[in-house]
């Protein structure tokens, strides 16, 4: 049913002495929203580049829509659309004029003026690059990437610098982009990003694919702990519910209840407190997430200042 | 409009939205023409300079000092900001290519040019009866290989230079003794002959010659068209070599 539109397989390439890419391979399928994710230097950008024909490859495959980027070159830049890391335009140049000049290079571009307008630019038409803030400017380089009506759309790091306002319009944005049966590529190394838009998910650390799967099913390898907590409608006896062998530990902070545990903690801790009549209130249940997933699968933090936030 | 000519055309606007360098090349020039022809002394013939007259001999100078302002600053600096920005790396992922930034870059900086000198040739004739070229086709030529000249050097500048900061520092720095070899200050029939020697072989002094030449009715000297032409293919190919799109 589903058609593979991109087809990387033991992807190589270094500079000079130091590899980028020791070896990737992944599919991405039509219409799905593709992340690559990993820390900062784990070849995420050199893997797009080569996908885009930026970069030649040092070893291995890559065709893209039964393209290769090498050899059919000016054909893939007609239907695949990027969007660069850290790539600006004239301080100078007005929105607009940014618009039509790219809408010019392909065969059949998009109305550019209704992009304006689904991307909320539309009163900076005038506005010249320069004067555009960090997420107009994103949001205009996002616009530029689908103005040739691309088959596919690479982004890159696209809500890096972006405040966590402009970051969230920008992803209700992708989810449009999808819906048009767009297919996208997303580079990121935002977890909270990945697990918002992502269909399936390509981990990469060091120049390797260290797991590709859904969010979810990258969550679940986790063996990772859940975690409750609820305050009670009447005195509990502790040991109805230290007793269950999903929980773990329990611990009382302050009028409140914690219980750590594996399996399927929450029904378990529900039934028992239903079976003697205990309400739970307030009950919060903490999940592995996506950032949990990755530190177990490298053992190490992706983005602390998500964890953080997430965590608090 | 196509992708090229869009390109061409946008370019071509945000070179105007430059005023100091719409000013120095376009405009300056001839400013400087007119100010030189109301010293009484350049409006009379001179020995010193083979029986022409100072503001007759200026005219190609000042072409030269446009097309170099041109060639040697605005080119350079206007596509090492390209680079240095990533603006020719997108490029290079839309079927248009970053090469035709480049070429874009180059018509809109020659028809600037062509401006200036319209604008000198215009200036010399109505204001000091400066005479018209009298060998068109000749002194279309010298324009052709003078501006490619100098284009070549401009795009090895910005193959060199890493950042806009350090091409504009450069062109300024090359400008100065390629005006000095052109006889902004003395010019070449002045010069010591010596002097004169060495600027035969300057790219200014190769073409501001072949300008003269053509303006006075005769075909360029074949030295002046093979030391342009040798520029041209010398820098040429070491632009082509260095050139980095990122």
């Amino acid at each position: 049913m589903s058609k593979q539109i991109i087809e990387v397989s033991a992807l190589h390439k270094r500079y000079g002495k130091q590899v980028a890419v020791e070896d990737v391979s992944f599919t991405v399928d039509q219409g799905e929203i593709f992340g690559i994710v990993g820390p900062n230097g784990a070849g995420k950008t050199t893997t797009v580049e080569c996908i885009e024909g930026l970069r030649k490859p040092d070893g291995g495959f890559v065709r893209v829509l039964g393209l290769d980027p090498e050899r059919d070159g000016a054909e893939l830049r007609q239907r695949v659309g990027a969007q660069l890391q850290e790539s600006e335009l004239p301080d100078k140049l007005k929105v607009w004029e940014a618009l039509d000049l790219y809408a010019s290079f392909y065969p059949r571009p998009a109305e550019w003026g209704r992009l304006l307008e689904s991307l909320g630019l539309a009163d900076k038409r005038n506005t010249r690059f320069g004067k555009l803030s960090g997420g107009q400017k994103q949001r205009l380089s996002i616009a530029l990437a689908l103005v040739g009506n691309p088959e596919v759309a690479i982004l890159d790091e696209l809500t890096t610098g972006l405040d966590p306002h402009a970051r969230r319009e920008t992803w209700d944005l992708i989810e449009g982009i999808r819906e048009r049966g767009v297919t996208v590529v997303l580079v990121t190394h935002f977890m909270e990003e990945a697990e918002r838009l992502c269909d399936r998910i390509a981990v990469v650390d060091s120049g390797r694919v260290i797991a590709i799967d859904t969010p979810a099913g990258l969550v679940s390898r986790v063996q990772s702990e859940q975690r409750i907590r609820f305050h009670v409608s009447a005195p509990l006896d502790e040991s109805l519910l230290t007793a269950l062998p999903e929980v773990r530990q329990l611990s009382r902070n302050g009028s409140q209840i914690v219980v750590t545990g594996t399996g399927n903690l929450v029904n378990a801790v529900i039934t028992v407190l239903a079976r003697h009549e205990i309400v739970a209130g307030d009950l919060r249940v903490e999940q592995a997430s996506l950032d949990d997933a990755f530190v177990a699968l490298t053992g190490r933090d992706l983005d602390r200042t998500i964890m953080s936030t997430r965590s608090a | 409009m196509n992708g090229f000519a869009k390109l061409t055309w946008n370019e071509t606007k945000l070179l105007w939205r430059e005023p100091p360098t719409v000013f120095f090349s376009l405009v300056f020039p001839s400013i400087l023409l007119v100010a030189l022809g109301s010293i009484p002394g350049f409006r009379e013939p001179s020995q010193v300079i083979g029986g022409l007259r100072a503001i007759d001999v200026y005219v190609p100078i000042l072409i030269a000092f446009a097309m170099t302002m041109l060639a040697f600053q605005a080119l350079p600096t206007s596509l090492a900001v390209y680079r240095e920005k990533g603006i020719l790396r997108r490029m290079a992922v839309t079927p248009v290519g970053p090469t035709r930034v480049l070429q874009a870059q180059m018509l809109t900086s020659l028809l600037m040019a062509l401006g200036a000198i319209a604008a000198l040739v215009i200036a010399g004739r109505v204001a000091f009866a400066v005479p018209l070229p009298k060998q068109l086709f000749a002194f279309a030529l010298a324009i052709v290989l003078c501006s490619a000249a100098l284009f070549a050097i401009g795009l090895t500048i910005a193959a060199l230079a890493p950042s806009g900061r350090a091409a504009n520092a450069i062109g300024t720095l090359l400008f100065f003794p390629m005006m000095f070899f052109a006889g902004l200050w003395i010019p070449r029939a002045a010069m010591p002959a010596n002097l004169r020697e060495i600027s035969d072989y300057m790219p200014l002094g190769a073409g501001v010659q072949a300008l003269q030449d053509a303006t006075a009715g005769a075909w360029p000297h074949p030295l002046q068209l093979v030391v342009l032409a040798a520029y041209i293919v010398v820098f040429g190919i070491i632009a082509s070599k260095v050139f980095r799109w990122q």
